[in-house]
């Protein structure tokens, strides 16, 4: 069909929730459902175009990018408009395009402080522009224009949706609203990694020859831009912007001041999506396009990597707050991304694809039980909670199977992203230092000990024990109407995940190991 | 010398110098209460004047007049183009402000035109006399307008700075290049540059040659309010009417950009080891002096004089990377010219903002703006639009300013250049939060109880400026080419 070779297909991923955005922008303020209907439509028809991507989308071949275009855009910079998918996109495609339905079914009833249905649905639809947009570009200027536009509507949903209590702001010394602070920490921290993230591209640009922006195109230079004198800045300028948006311990501190500030769809978006567009940066560019400078960095990003995961699962441990907790445990996952992709092996960076997956699955939802728990008790200290099993069935069974697919169950979703970035671990590409990745898998391997120790923590704080004293006599609501239709996709991906991973290796392992192969000859 | 005058060639002054006639005598015959009627006029006439602009893009060919003094190439016509949209756009901002205050309106249409005119000379001037005539044109009409407010003490305050600060530069201006004169025997362009190179390269006269060159950067660094040339702006910028600050801030600054341009890469090509890295210095002063200045701002027009220092900065980049050997002259011209364009339409749409917030909230603070997202959600947006347009987030327009800017750098390829680079991106940083501060004032913080003063529609002529701009800082955002294809044309 016309639509899936013209890049008309993928285009519509970014366009139909702008179109949406734009709709809702012009309907009356008060016309609420008028607003929802049309964001849900805009969302399922881009999940539709997704899924029928996937459909048309060729599994055997690894190398090269399917369904796309590259079209003229700005020909004084030589920047084009090159979209186009491969098995490592569009995995993450549709985690994005599906996720974003469930945030606004979710939305449905949920609304934080001071509600404004309006605003919030047209900013997750361009939040959903811009993520989607980012997995299909294949042009530099085009995926930072993507990488920078999500940072726009995050930035809104914390501050205006965000956690209204003071807090106080270390070095400064003054206290402020906890949204104040974590929007604009969100920001700032992201706009300084992507700052030099850009100047990393251009000097790609300026050393290649012919002079291009194209992905592809760079990768096919990758040995003469491997071999220019300062091309290890090069790599560390990418490495800065995409570390920081991971985010890599010590760039991690945005992490939990934003997801705990922001609203539950915020978080979830942040936590499914966002944090994604991280790791994927160095699968998609930094390691394709520079493989010997990542080769040099693999060790120092392996051990950033165990310091996430065993810092993460720690100060998971010190928490009191149950969404801080879930926001750190973000942390020591991302870690395992990483550690898979500090590798530079196929079975690594599979991993690191399948655990971005399942952590958008899994940490998607519990960032939404967070949010729907805190609706119902307007609290999240766990000293305060517990019992929850014996208050709502329903959803005390569904934040314990969550758990359990967080700290790695084998047979749900969460196992493979943990199990095989370890297995990687073992045996990193040639060349690297087998020792010490061999540490880092020890030192992965107790950091997943202490991920089952927080969770089942968490578990027993919130879920088991008798209800407080002071809920004595409320009457809770169970998991409503909504929240079962947002939340059931989930579930049902995190066991077919668990059991049948090879819905994501089976477009993974082909796209990977081309990758490897073209970067580092096998 | 030819006198022979190709009045096609100089069209666009011609319908500016007759619309500055017709204001002033229409302002004499028309009744108190018909004085709008020069307003009218004054936009008709800039509207005029862009047809024989049109006509001569239309035609393409480079026409040079008067020995080489007056030349209309492409850079001239994207320049004036320039001048008459933003001229135009001012014009839009000043009416409904200028007919709510008492102050005499014809005047005020005379003045901003003659500096409009100024702009338009500047653009094709082409030796030292003839620019100088033309940035004089630019800034002395605004002395006055400075003061406009002649009951406000601040008012004043603006029109004395701006004045002494004026006369300052003016005289350093006509001393260095008094200065060249003397050294090279002419006063055009092309043949300062011949001669320029061998006195550099001669022992003896070199010194005087450098002083000549830095006398005359020194007094385009006052014109274009670099740092640390620009103390005066804050007082000047807070004290006059708003549309004349944004006059000041946008083609006033662009005046002094263009001939900081012809001046750099044609009359003085060859003194290039002098000027760039100078201009190096003022780009990073500029940026971060400007940067870390404007973060504890509470008064709007402070905060949006502080960031039009700091964008100077940033617009100094490519000159400074043009200090490197290997840098494509070519590329760090357009890169300004780029930046230029772009930011002559996020500034004036946020101080089009600005106008209109204030009849709202009647007051200069930042505080005021308060809880604004949910009182004016559609002014607002487009306040969020401008701030963080001029914060280069994408898709607004301000991303492809910076992103040529720091092209610039990198492509020079030099340490020199990328250290300018990296302290231009701390710098976009660092910019960003004061932005983000005028934003979230807006949209992050509750309303004050006090309901608003004026909650009357805002007047048409400055909706209209305001929609303009929204739309150019989107369309330039997402189709950079737009901005991109005029910049490159625009070559000397």
């Amino acid at each position: 069909m016309e639509l899936w070779t013209n890049g008309a297909g993928l285009s519509l991923t970014v366009v139909l929730p702008l179109v949406g955005a734009v709709i809702v922008g012009l309907t009356p303020r008060a016309s609420e459902s008028l607003q929802k209907v049309v964001a849900l439509l805009t969302s399922l028809a881009t999940l539709a175009v997704t899924v029928g991507a996937a459909l048309v989308f060729e599994y055997g071949q690894g190398a090269g990018f399917q369904l796309g275009t590259d079209r003229p855009w700005i020909p004084g910079i030589d920047a084009t408009y090159a979209v186009g998918i491969d098995g490592i996109s569009l995995p993450m495609l549709a985690l994005s395009a599906f996720i974003t339905v469930l945030a606004i079914i979710y939305s449905w009833n949920h609304w934080d402080e001071p509600k404004n249905p309006k605003a919030f649905l047209l900013l997750i639809l361009v939040l959903a522009a811009g993520m989607n947009g980012t997995f299909i570009a294949l042009d530099l200027v085009l995926f930072f224009i993507f990488f920078e536009i999500v940072l726009l509507p995050m930035y809104f949903m914390i501050g205006i949706w965000g956690d209204k209590t003071p807090r106080s702001v270390p070095i400064f010394g003054i206290t402020m609203e906890t949204r104040l602070y974590a929007a604009l920490k969100f920001f700032v921290f992201t706009l300084f990694g992507s700052a030099f993230m850009l100047l990393g591209f251009l000097a790609l640009y300026f050393n290649a020859d012919p002079q291009t922006f194209s992905i592809p195109g760079l990768i096919a230079q990758a040995p003469a831009l491997g071999a220019l004198p300062f091309a290890g800045w090069i790599f560390a300028g990418l490495a800065l912007g995409f570390a920081v948006k991971v985010p890599m311990w010590p760039f991690h501190t945005w992490l939990p001041d934003a997801h705990t500030a922001a609203p539950t769809v915020g978080s979830v978006l942040l936590a499914a999506i966002l944090l994604k567009l991280g790791s994927y940066g160095f699968i998609r560019i930094a390691i394709p396009v520079l493989p010997e400078q990542a080769k040099e960095f693999a060790p120092a990003i392996a051990v950033l990597a165990v310091i996430g995961i065993i810092y993460g699962s720690l100060a998971c441990l010190a928490q009191t707050d149950m969404k801080r907790l879930i926001a750190f445990s973000s942390v020591g996952h991302m870690g395992f991304v990483m550690l898979g992709i500090a590798t530079m092996t196929e079975i690594g960076i599979n991993a690191a694809i399948i655990g971005m997956v399942a952590h958008g699955v899994i940490t998607g939802l519990l960032f939404f039980l967070a949010g729907s728990m805190h609706h119902r008790y307007h609290t999240r200290e766990m000293a305060r909670l517990g019992g929850n099993l014996a208050l709502m069935p329903k959803m005390g069974w569904i934040l314990s199977f969550t758990a359990m697919a967080s700290l790695g169950l084998p047979g749900l979703a969460g196992f493979w992203g943990e199990f095989m970035a370890l297995l990687g671990a073992y045996n990193p590409l040639p060349g690297l230092d087998a020792g010490l990745f061999r540490g880092a898998m020890v030192t992965g391997a107790i950091g997943t000990v202490l991920t089952a120790g927080y969770l089942l923590w968490m578990l027993q704080k919130v879920n088991l024990g008798e209800p407080k004293a002071e809920w004595a006599g409320h009457e809770f609501h169970d998991v409503d109407r909504y929240e079962m239709t947002a939340w059931l996709p989930l579930l049902a991906f995190t066991v077919l995940l668990g059991v049948y991973p090879k819905l994501v290796f089976g477009a993974t392992v082909p796209a990977v190991e081309a990758l490897v192969q073209t970067a580092f000859g096998g | 010398m030819t006198f022979e005058i190709d009045y096609l060639a100089i069209g666009p002054e011609i319908a500016v110098a007759l619309t500055v006639m017709a204001v002033l005598t229409l302002d004499l015959l028309l009744p108190k209460s018909q004085k709008y009627w020069t307003g009218v006029v004054a936009v008709v006439g800039l509207m005029v004047a862009a047809l024989p602009l049109l006509q001569l893009v239309a035609d393409g060919t480079t026409r040079t007049m008067l020995d080489g003094s007056w030349v209309v190439d492409d850079f001239a016509l994207v320049v004036k183009a320039l001048f008459l949209v933003s001229g135009y756009l001012v014009l839009l901002m000043s009416v409904g402000y200028i007919e709510s205050d008492r102050y005499y309106e014809g005047e005020y249409y005379f003045l901003l035109l003659s500096s409009i005119l100024g702009s338009l000379v500047m653009a094709s001037a082409r030796d030292f006399i003839t620019l100088f005539i033309g940035l004089e044109l630019v800034t002395a009409p605004l002395f006055l307008l400075a003061g406009w407010r002649k009951g406000d003490v601040r008012s004043n305050e603006s029109a004395l700075k701006f004045f002494l600060i004026g006369v300052l530069s003016a005289a350093m201006l006509g001393w260095g290049m008094s200065f060249v004169y003397g050294l090279t025997g002419t006063v055009s362009f092309t043949g300062i540059d011949a001669a320029l190179g061998g006195l550099l390269a001669d022992e003896a006269m070199r010194p005087a040659a450098v002083l000549a060159v830095l006398f005359v950067m020194t007094g385009f660094a006052f014109k274009i309010s670099a740092v640390p040339f620009h103390f005066w702006a804050p007082d000047t910028y807070e004290g006059a009417p708003t549309p004349v600050t944004a006059y000041l801030s946008v083609s006033s600054k662009a005046a002094g950009f263009v001939g900081l341009l012809v001046v750099c890469y044609q009359a003085f090509g060859s003194a290039r080891e002098i000027w760039a890295p100078t201009l190096w210095i003022l780009a990073v002063l500029s940026m971060t002096v400007a940067n870390l200045s404007a973060l504890n701002q509470t008064n709007i027009v402070r905060l949006l004089a502080y960031s039009s220092v700091a964008q100077a900065g940033f617009m100094l980049v490519p000159f400074g990377a043009a200090a490197v050997g290997g840098a494509d002259l070519g590329q760090t011209f357009s890169a300004t010219i780029i930046y230029i364009i772009v930011y002559a339409f996020m500034n004036l749409g946020a101080f089009a903002f600005v106008l209109a917030a204030t009849r709202r909230t009647r007051s200069g603070l930042i505080s005021a703006y308060a809880g604004l997202g949910t009182r004016a959600p559609g002014l607002a947006f487009m306040g969020a639009v401008f701030f963080f347009s001029l914060a280069g987030i994408p898709p607004l327009a301000g991303w492809y300013a910076k992103f040529v800017m720091f092209s610039s750098a990198i492509g020079a390829g030099d340490t020199w250049a990328i250290v300018l680079a990296a302290i231009a991106a701390v710098n976009a940083v660092i910019a960003f939060y004061y932005y983000a501060k005028v934003v979230k004032t807006m949209w992050f913080d509750a309303a004050p109880e006090t309901p608003d003063k004026d909650v009357s529609m805002v007047p048409g002529s400055l909706q209209l400026s305001l929609a303009l701009a929204t739309v150019l800082v989107f369309a330039f955002g997402i189709l950079p080419s737009l901005a991109d294809t005029l910049g490159r044309a625009a070559q000397l």
